[in-house]
């Protein structure tokens, strides 16, 4: 990015309307891709200057507690639905889960679920680290994970969604071939790195259930709403001759909260729904990314 | 600025948590509960709260003073729900035929005695729930204050109450390092603080002695859904049934017992335009097979005999 600067300069500006059109694998018009979110909070994490881990000091027991409750409950619950409806995940991986939890990240592993790097830690930020640092965590991401299940990550969402200037140049000198940190499209798009290449596959923040429930409050049957909503929209959109081809939704999901009992059984329907639309190329996002790129 | 090179060092990590409280576990691989009736436990807890009107305690209980002093408003919308609307709900539960657990203020039993004798007369469970509003638990009250609050909260629910409670629940469900220590000196048998688990675990027993938590879902509170969320009562009831419904096809399916908590707020939802909701709500899990309907202590029993 181009630091200091009023424009951080991440891409060019691309009007909707009139991009050149094209169809993802089998004439579809929506890439659809789910992201559960397999993380490791740690009950008492290191000071940040810029960020507070926690509401209360340590332990939190709600907020712990909480996240903790995927990785003994609800991960299991979430991951079924998904199996039995055909949506393999993508995971945005907190990699010490692979020291702290190896039993879920071998679950979604057997699924054949694809990992990017979430980072060590969803309670270390990444404000201010030094390049050092910041490199430290991604080879660490890398190595991890390859250890764990075996894959090369090819992908980043920062830890906590926190960044530095340098962060997206970093992971495309790594190798790495998409990001999930920008929310400016509905398409895959391509961000300016000052090397390599990157892409931006869009992870759909606004129907991310966190802020489903905790940003707009929706009830667990508002949420699979909103999601059929969303899907309706981007694959009409997909479909118009007129419009701008391909479009992608991202599921984000947090197994704590769409794994609750209340929630789980509405969004079984949505997934439902999307899988016997027949409009939806049903993928990880690794598959998206490369699709984009020999179609773009 | 930068930060500090052991922000990126990691010493907790191995496997297993980063703490020493409780051990890692997987509910889908442990050995099935069964419960008396059923496949659903329907565990139904009240929260009975008093509020003094100047706050006080390491944090703000949620519920708290609001307005500058004096806040009349919300001192006396929190104390409704102990005048009428805890009223509203025995008569509910007496309607359903059903037995809840009351997380009970110290302060509550000896400023309400009627209430609390009604709560033991219908067949409920009284669980501590600290001295009253102000008895707020983090790791900046330090273990001596903490020992004295619990204590001082056990001995006078006891006295109130004539009977010794069983289970335990932290305002707001927050503890400090040293509160499961406590709670095991003081002969407690469970607490419900930590919402990690759909079923019963124990804490680390050569730590805690045995000391269980048994989890009362957050998510599924009335506080949770109505006065966060801002949902409708109607939206609350048909989460209490998606939840129900979704546990009893799980339970079929793997084999096991589930448990549904119920957590209900009387100056939440026993008021007049919300109290209708829960009264149909009862009505139709009372009528299915699938309800167990039972207190802490009887859901804590019954796994407790099966480990």
């Amino acid at each position: 990015m181009r630091e200091g600067e009023a424009d951080p300069g991440l891409y060019d500006y691309l009007p909707y309307r009139g991009r050149k059109r094209f169809k993802w694998p089998g004439g579809k018009s929506v890439a659809v891709w789910v992201a559960p979110n397999l993380e490791y909070y740690e009950i008492d994490p290191p000071p940040h200057p810029k960020r507070k881990p926690w509401p209360h000091p340590a332990p939190s027991v709600v907020g712990y507690s909480h996240r903790d409750h995927s990785n003994r409950v609800s991960h299991w619950r979430m991951a079924e639905v998904m199996t039995r409806h055909g949506f393999p995940g993508s995971v945005s991986l907190s990699v010490a889960l692979c020291q702290h939890h190896p039993g879920v990240v071998a679950d979604a592993n057997a699924r054949g679920w694809e990992f990017f790097s979430h980072g060590i830690y969803n309670t270390r930020y990444s404000y201010d680290m030094s390049e050092a640092q910041e490199r430290a965590i991604i080879e660490d991401s890398i190595r991890t994970v390859e250890d764990a299940t075996g894959q090369r990550i090819r992908g980043w969402l920062a830890p906590a969604l926190t960044h530095t200037p340098r962060t997206l140049d970093l992971i495309a000198e790594y190798g790495l071939d998409y990001t999930c940190d920008l929310y400016h499209d509905d398409q895959v798009q391509e961000v300016k790195v000052a090397n390599g290449q990157l892409a931006s596959i869009p992870y759909s923040l606004e129907v991310n259930d966190h802020y489903g429930f905790f940003v707009y409050n929706m009830s667990g049957r508002e949420y699979a709403e909103t999601l059929v909503r969303q899907f309706e929209r981007l694959a009409d959109e997909g479909a118009r001759e007129d419009g701008p081809g391909g479009t992608v939704m991202c599921i984000p999901l947090h197994a704590y909260l769409i794994g609750q009992p209340h929630r789980i059984g509405p969004f079984e329907e949505a997934l439902d729904h999307i899988a016997k639309d027949g409009r939806a190329w049903i993928a990880k996002a690794g598959e998206i990314v490369d699709a984009w790129r020999a179609g773009a | 600025m930068t930060l500090p090179a052991d922000y990126s060092q990691y010493p907790h990590r191995r496997e297993g948590y980063d703490h020493d409280l409780y051990v890692w576990s997987n509910m889908h691989e442990r050995a099935p509960v069964s419960w008396p009736k059923g496949s659903v436990a329907v565990w139904l807890t009240v929260s009975l709260e008093w509020f003094p009107i100047q706050p006080g305690g390491p944090f703000k209980a949620p519920g708290h003073m609001v307005t500058p002093y004096p806040d009349y408003r919300h001192y006396t919308s929190r104390d409704y729900g102990n005048r009428v609307g805890a009223w509203r709900f025995l008569d509910a539960f007496e309607k359903a035929g059903v037995k809840a657990s009351f997380a009970t203020n110290a302060a509550i039993a000896e400023r309400y005695p009627e209430l609390v004798e009604a709560v033991q007369a219908g067949g409920h469970e009284i669980i501590a729930h600290s001295t009253d509003m102000n008895g707020t638990i983090d790791a900046t009250l330090g273990e001596d204050a903490e020992r004295a609050l619990i204590g001082d909260a056990m001995t006078r629910l006891k006295k109130a109450s004539g009977a010794r409670p069983a289970g335990w629940l932290s305002i707001a469900r927050q503890q400090s390092f040293h509160t499961l220590d406590i709670l095991r000196d003081e002969g407690l048998t469970y607490c419900c603080d930590w919402v990690n688990d759909e079923l019963p675990y124990r804490f680390k027993t050569e730590r805690f002695g045995g000391l269980i938590n048994l989890p009362l879902n957050h998510e599924l509170s009335d506080r949770q859904i109505i006065t966060v969320q801002q949902q409708s009562a109607d939206s609350w009831a048909q989460s209490m049934r998606d939840a129900f419904d979704w546990l009893a096809a799980e339970a079929a399916r793997e084999g096991g017992g589930r448990m549904l908590p119920i957590h209900l707020t009387p100056y939440i939802m026993g008021l007049p335009y919300r109290i209708g909701a829960l009264e149909c709500l009862l009505a139709d899990l009372a009528g299915r097979d699938e309800a167990w309907f039972a207190t802490g202590s009887d859901i804590v029993r019954i796994w407790e005999a099966q480990q």
